[in-house]
């Protein structure tokens, strides 16, 4: 057999392998171009694609990638409309419409909050998701329990905690004891106002977590621990977020455009009008108030 | 390219654009490379606010005994848009950094190429 195959001509090898009768074996000569492209591999990683020249090949096409890419988008922006015209394309019917009926139709003087939490309540219903889900995640990351602290990080937090109270700077004690009222009364001013002066949930919201933050920054985190616990945190922020989704919720249901009248509109201009936007307001400061404070208890200390 | 002029605010947008995407391309320090994308972010607002703007107009807060005219008020639609990023580049801020503080306390270190050596070694990679 092994004649006969030796034998044949390379067209009759070429026929049978056609019919299915013969395999072609893999001559051994492949194995040896293996290793022969190993070998290549290797020294073509040790001297012409070295790491150091893969760093430089990166940082020079990441440049090169980010010159491209501003010079396009610099080319974008010389055609796009003059700045401050009135004429830009942005400013369409839908502008005018939320300028010229935005009062009557929201009883907010101001426009963006009438636009945020009534024409567009559900964007930011989703906003305060994503930030309720945001100070989820990092309390899932960062919280520390009995199950993943060691002993020695007990230790550090016990001294820690030691600093924090021993530690005597009276004058910004004092300071910072005489601010925090003060910053909680701006917030709320701020969010109280939202729909008749420039401000809203969100801004009032981080002035007051800020206020939160001097005080646990100064007087150190178990003191404020007396009013601001972890479940403090969750409850006032799923209140607020369940408040906000009932409230608005309902209306959309019902119909956007035509809300019931669960509140009444009133004057434009005075503090208790606008409708559901009070309320929602105070729900969005509430929520932005307790995430931003989490944030900062979690990221200093792992526990709010 | 006289238009580059006029439109100066969009042009410094977009360039703090581009210095943020080639941090976060090119900085090793993770935190480095969050700075980065936060001024990528802020270039966005930038960008928004300045498509916002109509000269000698006032802000959209209308004011009592004054009849609204569009014609008076900037567009308010961008405002809100702004609202939105900012919102949710805290949140995506805080939970990357939270995710860096955890990577910081199982590999002991911030740099990127250190964390992937570990991580090879360790074979997680």
């Amino acid at each position: 057999m092994i004649n006969e195959k030796k034998e044949k001509s390379k067209w009759r090898h070429f026929v049978d392998w056609v019919n299915g009768e013969e395999v072609i074996e893999k001559p051994e000569r492949i194995s040896f171009q293996k290793i022969n492209k190993k070998i290549l591999k290797k020294l073509f990683q040790k001297y012409i694609w070295s790491e150091r020249k893969k760093a430089a090949f990166y940082l020079i096409m990441c440049t090169f990638v980010c010159v491209v890419f501003i010079g396009i988008l610099l080319h974008t922006v010389s055609a796009l409309p003059y700045f401050g015209s009135s004429t830009n394309p942005a400013s369409n019917e839908v502008v005018q419409r939320y300028i010229e009926s935005g009062v009557k139709e929201t009883g907010a003087t101001n426009i963006v909050t009438g636009m945020i939490l009534e024409y567009r309540a559900f964007d930011t219903f989703g906003e305060a998701n994503v930030l309720f889900l945001a100070a989820i995640c990092v309390v899932m990351l960062l919280k520390k329990d009995k199950y993943n602290t060691t002993e020695k990080q007990k230790a550090e937090q016990e001294e820690e905690k030691a600093f924090d109270t021993e530690d005597e700077n009276i004058i910004l004690k004092r300071v910072a004891n005489v601010l925090t009222p003060l910053l909680f009364l701006f917030g709320i001013y701020v969010v109280l106002n939202g729909h008749i002066s420039p401000g809203g949930g969100f801004s009032g919201g981080a002035i007051m977590g800020a206020g939160l933050i001097l005080y646990a920054c100064v007087n150190g985190q178990q003191k404020a621990q007396r009013f601001f616990t972890y479940k403090t945190f969750l409850y006032m922020n799923v209140i607020s977020l369940l408040t906000y989704c009932l409230l608005k919720g309902y209306s959309f249901f019902t119909g956007a455009n035509h809300l019931p009248d669960i509140i009444p509109k009133g004057v434009p201009g005075e503090l208790l009008s606008g409708g559901l936007i009070l309320p929602l307001n105070i729900c969005v400061g509430i929520i932005v108030m307790c995430t931003i404070y989490g944030f900062y208890a979690l990221f200093t200390k792992g526990d709010i | 390219m006289s238009n580059l002029m006029t439109n100066h605010y969009e042009a410094a947008a977009v360039i703090l654009f581009g210095i943020g995407f080639m941090n976060l391309l090119l900085a090793r320090n993770l935190i480095k490379k969050f700075i980065g994308l936060n001024i990528m972010d802020t270039a966005v607002y930038l960008f928004l606010a300045a498509k916002g703007y109509i000269t000698s107009r006032a802000a959209p807060i209308i004011t009592e005994g004054t009849i609204a005219r569009v014609e008076d008020y900037i567009n308010p639609v961008p405002s809100g848009l702004v609202l939105t990023g900012i919102v949710v580049s805290v949140s995506v801020t805080a939970f990357s950094l939270a995710l860096v503080q955890r990577l910081y306390k199982h590999y002991g270190s911030l740099d990127l190429d250190e964390i992937m050596e570990k991580a090879k070694k360790e074979g997680k990679v």
